[in-house]
């Protein structure tokens, strides 16, 4: 058991009323500013601001979803893997339908960029429930 | 006397009513006090996972951010005073009341100008009566506040002291709220949320717990923009729901003695009702004796 910890990653996904979920992970791919980051257990500590809103992971039991985690960030160290975002939800727990109606709402709204926060919030929502289904 | 009867009566019905009344918003605030007890731990992750980061970057990277930087001389203060919307919570909103004044006192005798943002429509009630400006308040949420309304106070507070001093804007920001520190104790108390002071007192790191070197995506710069603003709005957060679950418990302490106040009265009228009945019927029998007797002195004198 002792090797076999050193190969997960402890994984958090965190938003701001709750954890919306905390598991091992064999991989967690997340698009930061600078582009994907795949991080495997064993990844350098690093402090990344999220961009695009998704993050991918694939748990221990070969299990694969997306979280919607629009404008959060990501912290790595010894293993250790936090995603922070307000607004962070699985991917199978959006409606897509609903997401995309919001998405149009939110594009249609926000045409001068005060509520960008909402598009941006909106488009992560569609883009973790598209790759969901 | 059967006028001060019926108002007996009448009295007990209705402190009965109130008596119901303040039973029922007992329970109800104490089984919201579990309800806030649990969001304010599941709050918990975000405000540590948050914590840990900001000052993993603070303490590896030798940026300065206008959120940290102190100012030369500030001459302008911005309270945010946390209050409740409802009363009924004994003297809750008063003691956090008076704990603002007396920030407000300590900062004008430090010649700063005062700024007040208030959440919470008791608190906007006292400024509002005293014709205080107040630059900005919110209200509706206060026994569940949500994390966007943090946010929300957040981003005004941030704009607030971004804003350079002679344009209207602030050189600190002060937090007054209530808070819980258990059950039976909620006490009302200042923080300075801004500039921050990263370095927690709560969670120093332990000898042996080597902190990691950090890579920083894009950037430390722009890691600590996009960072700071969060962990405001996280301590924000923090301070209303420490203030939600005081209001709770000082209400259900409030209502469980309004409770217990009815009670003694309803005890009181009920012996009161009783004796006015008891003096009610004996006049009647000593005046059915009295005219008894009387009839029968009467009939006595005429055989």
């Amino acid at each position: 058991m002792a090797d076999d910890s050193a190969k997960h990653l402890e994984v958090a996904l965190v938003a701001a009323e709750r954890t919306v979920w905390q598991g091992q992970a064999r991989i967690v791919i997340a698009r930061t500013t600078d582009g994907d980051v795949g991080i495997l257990p064993g990844h350098a500590p690093l402090l990344g601001l999220l961009q695009g809103g998704t993050v991918q992971v694939r748990t221990v039991d070969d299990e694969y979803f997306v979280a919607a985690a629009p404008d959060g960030f990501i912290s790595v160290a010894n293993d250790r893997v936090s995603i922070l975002a307000e607004n962070a939800e699985m991917g199978h727990d959006i409606d897509l339908e609903e997401a995309r109606r919001e998405l149009d709402q939110a594009m249609a709204a926000g045409l001068d960029d005060a509520d960008a926060d909402e598009v941006r919030l909106a488009e992560a929502r569609v883009r973790a429930a598209e790759q969901t289904s | 006397m059967p006028a001060n009867l019926r108002e007996l009566r009448d009295r007990k019905a209705s402190v009965s009513t109130i008596k119901k009344l303040t039973r029922a918003m007992e329970l109800i605030a104490a089984s919201r006090i579990v309800k806030a007890q649990q969001r304010a731990q599941a709050a918990g992750p975000y405000a540590r996972e948050l914590t840990r980061a900001v000052s993993a970057v603070a303490t590896f990277s030798n940026v300065d951010h206008p959120l940290t930087t102190e100012k030369e001389n500030p001459r302008r203060a911005a309270v945010l005073l946390i209050t409740s919307d409802r009363g009924q919570a004994g003297a809750y909103s008063a003691n956090v009341i008076r704990e603002g004044e007396r920030l407000n006192q300590l900062l004008r005798e430090d010649e700063k100008q005062i700024v007040p943002f208030i959440s919470g429509r008791k608190g906007i009630a006292y400024y509002t009566f005293r014709q205080r400006e107040v630059a900005q308040s919110w209200s509706g949420d206060s026994d569940n506040p949500s994390f966007a309304r943090a946010r929300e106070i957040a981003d005004a507070l941030i704009e607030a002291f971004l804003t350079p001093t002679e344009e209207g804007g602030v050189d600190e920001i002060h937090i007054v709220f209530t808070r819980f520190v258990s059950m039976l104790t909620q006490r009302a108390d200042v923080i300075r949320l801004l500039p921050l002071e990263v370095v927690e007192g709560e969670e120093a790191p332990a000898a042996d717990d080597v902190l990691p070197l950090y890579e920083f995506e894009p950037s430390a710069e722009e890691v600590l923009d996009g960072l700071l603003p969060k962990y405001v709005a996280s301590r924000i957060h923090f301070c209303m729901l420490q203030a939600a679950a005081s209001e709770l418990a000082n209400r259900q302490r409030a209502m469980k003695s309004a409770t217990d106040n009815a009670q003694d009265l309803i005890e009181k009228l009920t012996r009161d009702l009783n004796q006015a009945r008891q003096a009610q019927i004996t006049q009647e029998i000593s005046e059915i004796v009295g005219g008894a007797s009387a009839l029968a002195d009467a009939n006595a004198g005429s055989e």
